[in-house]
């Protein structure tokens, strides 16, 4: 090791961030461990993500690793970052996804900041990505273990972000994680891996119910404009979504729309389902800048979702107008669409209505 | 690597001296035998363990049958305000509990047991904002009705020193039983029970370079105590259980030491004290010391800076290789801000962020130096947005 380079690794208490520190560990780096207290027991049910229970795992994990490991309290940042953005999108009847404000303001916020401020020179996570560091600028790579790939998430970070960051499974496999973690000292295998909403346990319109967030129950109308049933609250629904409209018809209907305007949920047959253009707001590029003011991608509308040719015309404020090759049946306002260049993740946006 | 730590968190607990050590290892498996016992392997236990409570007599200027030996501080102070309570009422009649807001939690939750669970009175004495209980508010509450007073020599969390000599005065001359938590002070302060006019002191050997798991209760003479654990004999019948003879000759050992070199380890300590403290008030934006100005522990820095997590300061020093504490360590990172602190009337945003810095006799002033250094950016770095901005 010729450098002098510190890591902080995020801790979660889960499998995948735990063998990320082994590694970093086995491979000599001084590392020590941080982890982000997130909410708090009273504010509505317990966060599974960061319970006691997951601290004194992580803290189990860098004990027998033998580097420190620090509790920071984010509760106040992330309820203002993620939870509350999270919660009026509900009630406006989007489809937010909060692990992707979760990554840009807090894990490369708040976390990053503590990990600097202590003195750290690089933080690593368990995401499945791969980051590159060259001399004209850092480059973020899909994960080689394509189910698992995470540079979903990450496409919100910024060359600032990216020249700290190490994600130490970005070259492996699920598998060979797995085998990892059966490393004797990490008690961990048997629990839970991450999941996304880490916020909620269990239940979440138990939690959107104890926040005050009402559900406001609406009209299903054909496309037509016929009364089909009655929904739960907008927010229940994807587009795209099949199952669980509770209507009785002969053949298969789709949610194709929801009509906040009117709180109506507008379903149609399965071709009717989906759009093939859509606009995106708060537009990251990860270079910096776009690689053309118009340009071909690959484009992923979904956390694990196919990705498909698109079509990208940049504009001003941050903004870009979206072209896909074929319509898409789950293209819901609030996820990120997040374009990509081979492996080369370029950056994104958030889906407008 | 990461450099060496730093450690500067004596208030907390100190290493064990080796001549402490030295002194101690001969009673594990040589010299074994249980002081009750009637043969010579408990004869010659006995002599140590008599030997350790004439060594600690001496230094507090009492009879040795005054010295009992207990397993901590915090049970000492159990031992003696439980103990002096129920006494003093089955005695007397007396039913009120007097201690001021800043005690530790071995006294201040043991009053609060007394009140809620046995039926006595409890007065809080309030404390100025240097941490200090005024003699006029003493005497105001001060009657035949009160059971037992309890006030800290010196307190742990912002180093304030009692003047303890005038407040037992005001107690003796009503009859009423005088207790000093100790534990902090007597790494530091002279503690001539003769002079401090005290019937009960509490101390714990690992904050002088003793071992841990090992305290002292002085008791005056004639003072009723009841017993809180029920067994042998032994501290006569005060503190049953089998004595263990090598920690108590431990704690002797490290209090005689403590007393021998106060002045050189005081001089030392009190350099680098005033060093941190003036460095600090000048360095780190809106710092403020806590507790008396002066009349503070020689090895005792405290501060609260304003919108700043203390756990995350500590957390952050101590990935930087510095060892120190806060009125509100919590390992889980659920910030709760200190009693004393917040008693002292500060207010939340300021008591959240609290830093405690306390010297020992080997700590060395480079490191110091280089902890003054690094602190005024890490505190930056760590400082929230101002409040208004949310």
């Amino acid at each position: 090791m010729t450098s002098r380079r510190r890591i902080a690794v995020a801790m979660s208490g889960g499998v995948d961030s735990s063998v990320a520190a082994a590694l970093l560990r086995d491979a000599g780096e001084d590392a020590f461990g941080l982890m982000l207290r997130l909410s708090g027991e009273d504010a509505g049910p317990a966060n599974r993500c960061c319970a006691p229970a997951d601290v004194a795992a992580a803290r189990q994990v860098a004990g027998q690793l033998d580097f420190p490991f620090y509790v920071v309290d984010a509760r106040e940042a992330f309820e203002q970052s993620v939870i509350s953005p999270f919660l009026s999108g509900y009630a406006q009847g989007l489809t937010p996804n909060p692990c992707i404000e979760c990554n840009r303001s807090i894990r490369w916020g708040v976390l990053l900041e503590h990990a600097l401020a202590f003195g750290a020179t690089h933080l690593a996570t368990g995401h499945y990505a791969r980051v590159e560091h060259l001399d004209g600028g850092h480059i973020l790579r899909t994960g080689l273990d394509a189910r698992k790939d995470q540079s979903y998430v990450l496409h919100v970070l910024t060359q600032s972000h990216l020249a700290h960051a190490i994600f130490p499974l970005g070259e492996l496999t699920k598998e060979q994680v797995r085998a990892h973690a059966r490393d004797p000292r990490l008690p961990v295998a048997d629990r839970h891996e991450s999941q996304d909403l880490c916020f909620v346990d269990g239940d979440y319109r138990a939690f959107l119910a104890a926040r005050g967030v009402a559900p406001n129950p609406g009209p299903i109308l054909g496309l037509e404009g016929e009364h089909l049933g009655q929904h739960s609250g907008l927010a229940h629904y994807t587009l795209g979504q099949r199952q669980g409209l509770g209507i009785a018809s002969r053949q298969a209907l789709y949610v194709v729309e929801k009509d906040r305007a009117r709180n109506a949920l507008i379903v149609g047959r399965r071709e009717q389902v989906g759009r093939q253009r859509f606009d995106l707001a708060h537009v990251n590029w990860i270079a910096g800048a776009p690689p053309a003011p118009t340009f071909e991608a690959h484009a992923q509308v979904r956390y694990h979702a196919v990705r498909l040719r698109a079509r990208v015309e940049c504009r001003a404020d941050a903004r870009a107008a979206v072209e896909l090759e074929a319509t898409q049946p789950d293209v819901a306002p609030g996820q990120s669409a997040v374009f990509f260049a081979g492996d080369i993740c370029l950056g994104g946006g958030i889906i407008q209505p | 690597m990461a450099p060496a730590n730093v450690y500067l968190d004596h208030a907390a607990t100190t290493p064990v001296d080796p001549r402490v050590l030295a002194a101690m290892l001969p009673y594990f498996s040589e010299t074994y035998g249980n002081p009750s016992s009637v043969h010579a392997y408990g004869q010659r236990a006995e002599a140590a363990l008599e030997s350790a409570r004439e060594q600690v007599s001496r230094v507090l200027g009492c009879r040795p049958a005054e010295v009992i030996f207990t397993a901590s501080g915090s049970e000492s102070d159990n031992l003696a305000l439980r103990g002096a309570a129920f006494a003093e009422r089955e005695r007397r009649g007396a039913d009120t509990i007097l201690v001021s807001a800043v005690e530790h939690p071995a006294v201040l939750k043991t009053a609060r047991q007394l009140q809620q669970q046995f039926g006595f009175r409890l007065v809080v004495l309030p404390v100025d904002a240097c941490g200090l209980v005024s003699p006029a508010d003493l005497a105001e509450h001060l009657s035949p009705q009160v059971a037992v007073v309890s006030i800290l020599y010196a307190n742990n969390e912002i180093g304030t020193i009692h003047p303890i000599a005038m407040l037992a005065a005001q107690c003796r001359d009503l009859g009423v039983v005088f207790h000093t938590d100790a534990v902090q002070a007597a790494s530091q302060l002279p503690v001539d029970v003769g002079e401090l006019g005290v019937d009960l002191l509490a101390m714990g050997a690992h904050k002088f370079y003793g071992p841990k798991g090992v305290g002292a209760l002085y008791v005056r003479n004639g003072i009723g105590l009841l017993p809180w654990l029920t067994g042998g004999g032994q501290e006569q019948g005060r503190r049953p259980g089998t004595h263990n003879v090598p920690l108590a000759v431990g704690l002797a050992e490290a209090l005689a030491l403590t007393a021998a070199e106060r002045q050189s380890r005081n001089a030392h300590q009190q350099r680098l004290r005033d060093r941190i403290i003036s460095a600090v008030e000048q360095t780190v934006d809106g710092a403020r010391l806590t507790g008396h100005p002066s009349e503070r522990l020689p090895n005792h820095a405290s501060f609260v800076f304003p919108d700043v997590d203390g756990n995350a300061l500590l957390a952050a020093l101590d990935a930087r290789g510095f060892a120190c504490s806060s009125g509100s360590a919590c390992k889980s990172g659920t910030p709760e801000p200190s009693e004393t602190l917040l008693a002292l009337g500060l207010p939340r945003r300021l008591a959240l962020g609290s830093l405690r810095v306390t010297v020992g006799k080997d700590t060395d002033p480079q490191a110091v130096e280089r902890f003054l250094d690094i602190l005024p950016p890490v505190v930056a770095a760590l400082r929230r947005p101002a409040a208004g901005g949310k």
